[in-house]
């Protein structure tokens, strides 16, 4: 089968906090570009920490022990000399719970680029209608982008989320969770966002669900306890697993 | 014996209700009495000029001029330090022994009487450094006084800005300082500001700080600059009480008057402002 281009290689990966939670044990995946790549499994698996990892969000936690390579289109980004502020403008990431910034619908949007210093009217205001709208905001906010980025719904809130990465035209998206605590209709919409979204984006999204994962999975890789226990097709792993705790987990034995 | 549940539940209401009172009640005497001694001698001139006759008569202009002059010196020395420290501890120090030396530090620096701080600033600033009396050597050393104040409720306040906007901005490649400086200070800004008008207002009533670094008994006319001596309201109302003999209790009271209006009025600000964020809060 012919495989898509590889975005991030991940070897050997293994991840420890200081506090001994959730780690990670000697992961071995690729990320493949314009595809959605999903990580699933049941809570404590490991999947925000290999997401924290990827921009380097882990440098803020208490990390005892870090070893194994990510390579980003073959650089090494997990080297201690590697720029992490361009790291995180290359992938952005969406949480599990909306937090938009205490500030207007415009600026949420435009937080990453001010940071990078652009400071262009024009530009600004072009990037805030680009991104609502690759986001599927623009419709709902266009008349009151100076309102609160708190006075929007949830389902809203996490589109504006979703927005205020895409602003920094990232080449890979992380979604942890980003329909947790949404409704269907919003669901829905968000990932029918990201399927228009992966013509020009690499995605990686832990869902929420395993009818999600099935649902969106063009790749798809099941973790347990910090290991990573099978890694295929979306297709192929949700009818047909290997492996059988995949299979136990996807029929609904566990989780 | 037990009591029914009713009684009970009376009496304890009781006793709060008597602490409450207990606290109110000498405030309100205390101030209502300044007011009712003091408010004759309140005029535009007791404010605006110069005293005469010994202190006896005219105004507190000096007295008046030097505390603000003093606390103004206080917060231009403890803001920067203090917020800038209570930063450096909430937003970059690691848990370590480090950390937690100048923590415990902060906290006996806050224990120390003011009179030791007083001491301090006549040792350090007027005569090893040699400012002389004068107030730069009592706004250094009120403004020392007053960091531990300032450290710990505006660390307080940035501690209380939820982790999760520095996680944001952090993933959106903002730095340590852009995310302080564009979220979290400008969301713990009422409580640091709070904070900063509680330390300097206690400094601007405090007589044994500036005692040896600062005042005169009395001076004939405003200081000029930074190295010259002040009168000040704290230090004036203790020299008049107790100092002038047949002073006229009209004038002590007055200027005691002043001097609660004025760290009333910062006590009124510091409410105010704290109300007025918090309306706009969304955390």
């Amino acid at each position: 089968m012919e495989r898509p281009e590889l975005k991030i290689r991940i070897r050997d990966l293994s991840v420890q906090y200081a506090d001994g939670t959730e780690s990670l044990h000697e992961i071995s995946l690729d990320i493949y570009a314009n595809q959605i790549n999903v990580l699933f499994g049941p809570a404590g698996g490991g999947k925000s920490t290999l997401l924290r990892t990827l921009n380097r969000l882990n440098d803020l936690a208490d990390v005892k022990k870090q070893n194994g390579d990510v390579l980003l289109d073959g650089e090494d980004i997990l080297s201690p000399d590697y720029d992490v502020i361009q790291l995180r403008r290359r992938l952005g990431i969406v949480f599990a719970r909306p937090v938009p910034l205490p500030m207007t619908i415009y600026d949420n949007v435009i937080y990453g680029l001010r940071l990078a210093g652009i400071k262009d009217k024009a530009q600004l205001d072009a990037t805030v209608e680009r991104a609502l709208r690759q986001a599927i905001l623009w419709d709902e906010v266009a008349d009151r982008l100076g309102d609160s980025g708190y006075d929007l719904s949830g389902g809203q809130q996490q589109r504006l989320c979703l927005a205020r990465s895409l602003a920094l035209r990232p080449e890979v998206i992380m979604l942890d969770e980003p329909t947790s605590g949404l409704d269907p209709i919003s669901t829905f919409k968000v990932e029918q966002t990201l399927r228009e979204l992966k013509s020009e984006y690499t995605i990686i999204m832990v869902p929420h669900s395993v009818q999600q994962a099935a649902r969106i999975a063009d790749w798809a890789a099941f973790f347990l306890q910090g290991e990573l226990i099978e890694w295929n097709t979306g297709s192929r792993i949700f009818t047909n697993p290997q492996n059988s705790r995949t299979e136990d987990y996807i029929t609904g034995r566990f989780g | 014996m037990k009591l029914p549940r009713q009684v009970s539940q009376r009496i304890a209401f009781g006793f709060i209700t008597l602490a409450a009172v207990v606290v109110v009640l000498p405030i309100l005497y205390i101030i209502g009495y300044v007011v009712v001694q003091g408010a004759g001698a309140v005029t535009w001139t007791f404010l605006l000029e110069m005293p005469r006759d010994g202190m006896k008569a005219g105004g507190l202009l000096p007295a008046i001029l030097g505390t603000l002059l003093l606390t103004v010196g206080t917060a231009l020395i403890a803001v920067p330090i203090g917020v800038g420290g209570a930063i450096y501890l909430s937003e970059y120090a690691k848990e370590n022994a480090g950390t937690q030396a100048i923590r415990v530090a902060i906290i006996n620096l806050a224990g120390i009487p003011s009179v030791v701080y007083g001491l301090f600033g006549l040792g350090l600033f007027v005569i090893f450094l040699n400012f002389g009396t004068s107030i730069l050597a009592g706004s250094l050393t009120l403004g020392i006084m007053t960091l531990p104040v300032i450290i710990s409720t505006a660390e307080e306040a940035l501690r209380a800005v939820p982790q999760s906007f520095r996680l944001v901005s952090t993933s959106l490649g903002g730095t340590r300082w852009q995310t302080v400086q564009r979220v979290v200070l400008p969301q713990a800004l009422p409580g640091v500001i709070t904070g900063i008008i509680l330390g300097i207002e206690r400094a601007a009533g405090e007589t044994a700080p500036i005692l040896f670094t600062a005042v005169a008994f009395f001076l004939p006319q405003l200081p000029s600059s930074v190295f010259d001596q002040t009168m000040a309201l704290p230090y004036h109302l203790y020299v008049i009480s107790t100092q002038v003999p047949g002073m006229p209790i009209r004038i002590q009271y007055g200027t005691a008057l002043v001097l609660l209006l004025f760290i009333l009025s910062m006590n009124l600000l510091a409410t105010l402002i704290r109300r007025h964020y918090r309306k706009q809060r969304v955390w």
